[in-house]
């Protein structure tokens, strides 16, 4: 194991961490994507550029995008669940 | 009781980590991986298939059959998704949100750019899915990029454009089945000139040239068009809900 694969291997596990601790869901959705992001250099690193196509785009686009319209859908919903006018 | 849950929990964990470390010791050791299974499809993918990526030989030749199962996952995962999300909707027409989403247009740079990636993300896209026998690539990761660049479509606030996109000719619908039906259709051919499903029976070529692998690039087409049109489904359809408005 090479300093590089161990400097990524720290890193994600702070990014998967920083994932987990924070509590707010819309900034989760940002915070995955950085793992994602993160995850797919690890996979470059160990010499897996299959693997490390596929998850630097649903780990940075697709997952967060579906994440957010999930959250903008919900938050819109408690709005109108509240405002009689919507 | 809560003592005992804590006794049970306890007890629990002591198992699992117990199991993991036990497990661990098994393991090979990092970065010294000796399959003989693998060692040998490595060396014959080139002689016996002319594809110069093993992993898309084996994912797409070799062992054709799993990839099967893997697609229609991915395809039964979005048709329950559809399923659901299609009878929260109703009868509720998406356009009548579309008025209200014109009015709250995203921020001119994010217009700009996603007008800007739209273009060359496609052409990488198309690479990556026609490249898979040759270099990293193929299908499946051709087929998220190309929900990428679509998915900056509605990241540059062009909804309308997604939508008509989806409602008009219904094309990601199409790309999915057709994808689908098209790798089925690729493991028949094998069943029927060759008598085993997902035989190749397509002209090889020679090693690094753009056709070759016989029916590997076929199935990367396939399947880059089902992944691409399944996550654009999943995708598009949840923006039609947040478009639809608050439900009561």
């Amino acid at each position: 194991m090479n300093a590089l694969i161990a400097v990524l291997l720290t890193l994600v596990a702070a990014a998967g961490l920083v994932t987990v601790m924070i509590r707010e869901p819309a900034r989760q959705a940002i915070a995955v994507g950085i793992l994602g992001v993160l995850l797919a250099l690890l996979f470059f690193v160990l010499q897996a550029p299959d693997v490390a196509l596929s998850e630097i785009v649903v780990g940075s686009v697709a997952l967060p995008a579906m994440l957010f319209l999930a959250i903008a859908k919900i938050r819109q919903d408690e709005a109108g669940g509240e405002d009689e006018d919507r | 009781m809560r003592r005992a849950r804590l006794i049970v929990g306890g007890l629990g964990l002591l198992m699992v980590t117990g199991g993991l470390v036990w497990a661990g010791t098994g393991l090979q050791h990092f970065g010294h991986v000796h399959s003989r299974y693998g060692t040998h499809l490595a060396h014959a993918a080139v002689p016996q298939r002319a594809a110069t990526n093993s992993v898309v030989a084996i994912a797409f030749d070799y062992r054709g059959f799993d990839t099967l199962g893997e697609e229609f996952i991915l395809f039964i995962s979005v048709v329950g998704v559809m399923v659901l999300l299609r009878a929260i909707r109703g009868d509720a027409d998406p356009r009548k949100g579309v008025v209200q989403a014109e009015t709250r247009q995203a921020s001119d740079s994010s217009r700009w750019l996603g007008a800007a990636i739209v273009g060359p993300l496609s052409v990488l896209a198309a690479y990556v899915i026609v490249h898979g026998q040759l270099t990293p690539g193929g299908g499946f990761q051709g087929g998220v990029v190309l929900m990428a660049a679509l998915a900056f479509v509605g990241l540059g606030g062009e909804y309308l454009l997604l939508l008509r996109l989806r409602r008009s000719a219904t094309l990601p619908e199409l790309a999915d089945a057709a994808g689908a039906a098209g790798f089925v259709v690729i493991g028949l051919g094998g069943l029927i000139s060759a008598g085993v499903f997902f035989q190749n029976f397509l002209p090889k070529g020679s090693p690094g040239n753009l056709l070759s692998g016989g029916m590997i690039p076929l199935a990367n087409i396939s399947v880059g068009l089902e992944v691409a049109g399944a996550v654009l489904m999943v995708l598009s359809e949840l923006l039609d809900q947040r478009l639809m408005g608050a439900r009561r």
